[in-house]
């Protein structure tokens, strides 16, 4: 698998990202972890004319708390994610989600703000942020500006960053109440065939590759605010989902197991 | 000179000696293929059919040659009086065998998606590949064959020429009135048909090529990653039409081949006539997507399983039949792989009468040969699955079954109902040691409390025994199944001045650890340090005759070379030692690397001093030749009869229909080993294969005849992570048809496990009313095979 040419500049600061997204226009793409953009551009999926390689702004790197707000740099491995002593304390899901992703290579060079931008409804991370809640960062031609969580993932492989756009960092609410994360797969290595992260004891629930993006299970949330019981609170997990079919599962396996997944989920957490 | 008893006395065979193969694999210092430097090589890009089945109605490569760095690209017709032949396929089971011409680039039309069509050379890789965009080729679409039934109908005749998809017809059938009233008079009659998905065999080094010419004396390397260097210079030399004696073919260290790489393929005669066309240097590495559709797959085929028994479960017959997919074309020994099975569809069991049919097809899909066990696991499924459902049938347990129709150990050597004769054979210990490495009565407790109690995670034990025959092969029995080749293997052991040892063996590793294993044998009866022990092989100048590693021949055939080999140079070291002592070499024994008179242990010689003097030369008997050298050519009697019992415990969670394994036990015989560490190692990767089949390995295609799986991340080939601590033992049966007695390991884990797996599934979800569990067993296959029982937990 050989990719096309493509040119290549470095950007070791945000600064230098947004400039060089700005003289470069639609040519240009941004290079974080590349374990996604890697993969597409040696099919010849993706055929950038310049990589722009974030790979050394350290700025965008890190883990910090304030209040009860984390604060996290879009370009934190999933490695370090996992390993985050802070992390385990302060948001316990998310940590945990990061150390289901791929494999140990693959966490060492992905990073938070690349999975959400790649915005693979398959992928872990975009879920769990989901069912956490908060905000984005982005920094663009025309300066910074938030973008709430629930309003970030517009459609398949599909973001509400425009394309000049950096990534900054990811703010979520400290979170500490009963979690737990069910990612159904096949091998330790694999994307989610379905995947459920649940926050706060059943405050926030999302699910993984059951459509387009990653999903609210907002029924779920309802009949958990409502009272129902955990098997009557799983049930409509499904409800209002397009799940795709692929060699794994069909669509209606998919919603079978998203049910059986979100019980499982909602007992691990204590719902 | 006299022979001791035990053939190994030396204390260096049948320890668990570390590979000396592995410093220089595990810190990259071993070169592959794609690592060799080779100043001004051009590349190949091979454009290939994106179509299952297709007529090329024109192909414009006017962009591809304006790309920068493109030299040539060619096409079938331009190429088409490059061959001297077509391919090879060197296995004509019948002598109206069909066999369709098949070039390295194909003309006129692609019968698979992979197929090759047209050509790209370039100056470096990716203008190779940017050349590969440029090439427009007119398809015209056909209707493809994807399934077996659909070729055997005819429906669509893929190779026009011949007029029929189906390549040949085999039948072993010694005694058919026997055969039919063996199933007359039955009271069990068991019928199962089952389906072996395709596998892609994924070894870590895709394959690739690189061929130096020498344009002005006609010599010609070939470097490739094969496990057949020797097999492929008589087969590269015919098909080119290059004079063998001009060519040279180099297996560098080969990343695993798994019977994959035992061909000959279109990329290998295609760099030769590149290279000889251009004068230069021209290399080929393949992708991991495009080995998807161009190396061969395994196993593919259909196969329907019949047992006669009386009362009690005792075998009276076994009537096999086989639907098998060759894929597109013939490769080099695709249609003898159901061959190798044909014999063992009776597994281990005393069966008075055999029947054994097997149908072969073609389809427009990427072509089948040789898959680690070729034909072996097969059988081995099929019979130990039949076996689970007469258990059932009869009502007595999946242990019993088998106990009761083991052949008797008294009975060996054993006449085979499909005419084989087995060497030797103890299979009860066997079984009894796997149950009870698994725990086998406490776990049946555990299965019964947990289907009292409703539990709906549920237990399953499957057992699968085997017996395989390997060591390929007797030359004479070869030239019976119309193989075109022979059996044997060379060896060479050469004990140079200094006393250190250097090694030449015809079979070619590509991971199996043949190095330590061929050194260990030498220095335990040298009485060396294996360390001085240097093992040269995959290299047609420096060992010219061999054929190689397949079919777990390599310790029994090329091993036993060795073996005899260095007997042969120690008969000769003892006439100078003996000659050295005035002795009488008869009187002579060998141990701890002396020579020394029997009863006067005071009258010795080292063999260093002896080894010197040979080189020397001063002082030689009359008649004996200086150097100690001494080269053998083995052929087996027979083949070796390797078994076991292996048994797997899962667990399935109704709710999701995810299968875990919880735990697995074996118990393997290969005869004597050499050295218990690779046993060990072989049998874990092989386990782990056949487990894969099982579980989570499966080449999807779809109706067009696309592959959906042709990456590793949808073709599921299991991690370490998948792995689970097994637990091995072995019992000892030597084999009587080599003088070490040893037999095979290579292929025995992966014949068995399968079965085991698929057998411990079925049995879980028996008490939910599911009686059958096609592969791979998947989560939504097993969930769906619930539902469908009317059983399960929503
Ligand atoms: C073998 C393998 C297995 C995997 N398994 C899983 C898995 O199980 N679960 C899972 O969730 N993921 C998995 N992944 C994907 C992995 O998590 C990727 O790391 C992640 O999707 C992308 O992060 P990255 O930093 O590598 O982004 P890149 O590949 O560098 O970039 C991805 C996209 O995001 C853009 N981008 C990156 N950073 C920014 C930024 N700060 N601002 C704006 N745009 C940006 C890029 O331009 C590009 O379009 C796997 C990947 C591989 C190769």
């Amino acid at each position: 698998m050989i990719p096309a040419a493509v040119g290549y500049v470095r950007a070791d600061s945000t600064e230098e990202a947004v400039a060089a997204l700005r003289e470069h226009g639609d040519e240009a793409k941004l290079l974080a972890g590349g374990q996604s953009l890697i993969p597409l551009m040696r099919l010849r999926l993706a055929r950038p004319g310049l990589l722009v390689d974030m790979g050394r702004a350290d700025d965008l790197r890190g883990i910090s708390v304030d209040g009860d707000t984390v604060s996290i740099g879009a370009l934190t491995s999933h490695s370090d994610l996992e390993h985050s002593a802070e992390l385990a304390e302060v948001c316990p899901l998310l940590a945990h989600v990061a150390s289901q992703i791929g494999d140990p290579a693959v966490r060492h060079r992905g990073t938070l703000g690349g999975s959400l931008v790649h915005a693979d409804p398959a992928s872990d991370l975009p879920a769990a942020v989901l069912a956490l809640g908060g905000t984005l960062v982005a920094t663009g031609p025309d300066g910074s500006r938030e973008i709430e969580v629930s309003d970030f993932f517009t459609g398949f492989l599909e973001s509400a960053l425009a394309a000049d756009e950096v990534l900054i960092a990811v703010r979520i609410p400290i979170s500490t109440g009963g979690w737990s994360y069910q990612k159904f797969n096949r091998r330790a290595q694999d994307w989610a065939i379905v995947g459920v992260a649940v926050a706060e004891s059943g405050a926030g629930v999302s699910l993984v590759n059951m459509g387009s993006t990653p999903l609210r299970a907002s029924a779920v949330e309802a009949a958990v605010a409502g009272g129902a019981g955990v098997s009557d609170a799983a049930s409509v997990a499904a409800d209002g989902t397009e799940p795709p079919s692929d060699n794994n599962a069909d669509a209606s396996y998919r919603e079978h197991l998203a049910r059986v997944l979100t019980e499982r989920a909602l007992v691990d957490a204590g719902a | 000179m006299t022979v001791t008893d035990t053939p190994f006395a030396g204390g260096v065979v049948g320890e668990a000696r570390l590979r000396k193969e592995d410093p220089a694999l595990l810190t990259g210092e071993a070169k592959f293929i794609d690592d060799l430097e080779l100043p001004g090589a051009l590349w190949v890009a091979c454009v290939r059919s994106p179509h299952a089945h297709a007529r090329i109605n024109g192909i414009d490569t006017s962009d591809a040659l304006a790309v920068d760095g493109v030299i040539a690209v060619y096409t079938g017709t331009d190429l088409a009086d490059t061959w001297a032949a077509p391919l090879p396929c060197a296995w004509p089971v019948t002598d109206d065998m069909k066999n369709p011409d098949h070039f390295p680039v194909a003309q006129g039309k692609a019968n698979y998606a992979g197929d090759i069509v047209a050509v790209v050379v370039a100056t470096s890789r990716y203008a190779a590949a940017d050349g590969l965009e440029g090439v427009v080729v007119d398809y015209e679409p056909l209707d493809a064959v994807v399934s077996v039934e659909d070729a055997e109908s005819d429906r669509v005749v893929i190779h026009e020429d011949l007029g029929t998809n189906v390549s040949y017809e085999w039948p072993l059938i010694p005694d058919p009135e026997g055969v039919d009233a063996a199933f007359e008079a039955a009271t069990h009659h068991v019928t199962e048909t089952y389906v072996h998905q395709r596998l892609i065999p994924a070894p870590m080094e895709p394959r690739g090529v690189a061929v130096v010419p020498a344009p002005h004396n006609g010599d010609m390397t070939l470097y490739s990653s094969t496990q057949i260097p020797h097999v492929l210079k008589v087969m590269a030399a015919l098909t080119l039409g290059v004079p063998e004696q001009k060519l040279r073919v180099i297996a560098p260290s080969v990343g695993g081949g798994f019977g994959c790489k035992l061909n000959v393929y279109a990329e290998e005669i295609l760099c030769m006539a590149l290279a000889q066309r251009h004068g230069v240097p021209v290399r080929w590495t393949e992708s991991r997507t495009e080995a998807a559709g161009s190396t061969i797959q395994g196993r593919a085929q259909r196969q329907t399983i019949e047992l006669a028994s009386d009362a009690d479960g005792k075998l009276t017959a076994v009537r096999a039949t086989l639907l098998a997919d060759m894929g597109a074309y013939l490769q080099l020994v695709a249609p003898g792989v159901p061959l190798l099975g044909a014999f063992l569809y009776h597994g281990l069991y005393d069966v008075p009468f055999y029947s054994f049919t097997c149908k072969s097809v073609f389809t427009n899909l990427t072509p089948t040969d040789a898959y680690r066990g070729a034909g072996r696991p097969e059988a081995t499924y099929a019979i130990e699955r039949a076996m689970d459902a007469l258990a059932v049938a009869v009502g007595v347990g999946t242990d019993e079954i088998r106990s009761r129709n083991f052949i008797p150990t008294e009975k060996f050597p054993y006449d085979s109902p499909a005419g084989l004769v087995f060497d030797s054979g103890d299979y009860q210990p066997a079984l009894d040691r796997a149950k009870e490495l698994i725990g086998w009565d406490t776990r049946m407790a555990e299965q019964a409390e947990r289907r009292a109690a409703g539990s709906t995670t549920h237990l399953g034990l499957g057992i699968s025994t085997y017996v395989e025959m390997c060591g390929l092969a007797p030359s004479r029995v070869l030239a019976s199944l119309n193989y075109a080749a022979g059996g044997w293997e060379s060896a060479t052991v050469r004990i140079l001045p200094t006393c250190k040892i250097q090694v030449v063996t015809g079979a070619s590793p590509h991971g199996q650890g043949h190095e330590t294993c061929w050194s260990m044998i030498v220095a335990d009866r040298l009485g060396v340090d294996p360390d001085d022990v240097e093992v040269l092989h995959s290299d047609t100048a420096i060992s010219p005759l061999g054929m190689d590693t397949y079919g777990s021949r390599s310790l029994s055939v090329g091993g036993t070379a060795i073996w005899m080999a260095t007997e042969k140079v120690v008969e000769k070291a003892a006439t100078i030692a003996a000659h050295m002592l005035e002795a009488n070499p008869e009187d002579l024994e060998l141990t701890g690397g002396v020579f020394s008179v029997k009863g006067s242990p005071e009258a010795e010689v080292p063999l260093a001093g002896v080894a010197f003097a040979a080189f020397t030369a001063h002082d030689l008997p009359d008649g004996v030749e200086p150097n100690l050298e001494a080269q053998v050519t083995w052929d087996p009697p027979n083949f070796t009869f390797p078994f076991g019992a292996h048994i797997a415990l899962v667990e399935i969670d109704e709710a999701t229909g995810a299968v875990d394994l919880v735990d697995y036990a074996a118990c393997d015989d290969c005869g004597n080993q050499i050295n218990p560490m690779i046993v060990e190692g072989q049998l874990h990767g092989g386990i782990v294969q056949g487990i894969a089949q099982a579980l989570w390995e499966e080449a999807i295609y779809d109706e067009d005849g696309q592959c959906r799986s042709a990456n590793l991340a949808d073709y599921l080939v299991p991690s370490a992570a998948e792995c689970i601590d097994m637990k091995l033992d072995h019992t000892v049966t030597p084999s009587p048809t080599n003088p070490m007695g040893v037999k095979g390991i290579g292929e025995a884990g992966t014949i068995a496990s399968t079965a085991a797996v698929m057998n411990a599934v079925v049995d879980a979800l028996r008490p939910l009313g599911v009686t059958e569990m096609a592969m791979p067993a998947s989560p939504m296959a097993v969930r769906r095979a619930i539902e469908a029982a009317g059983g399960g937990a929503s």
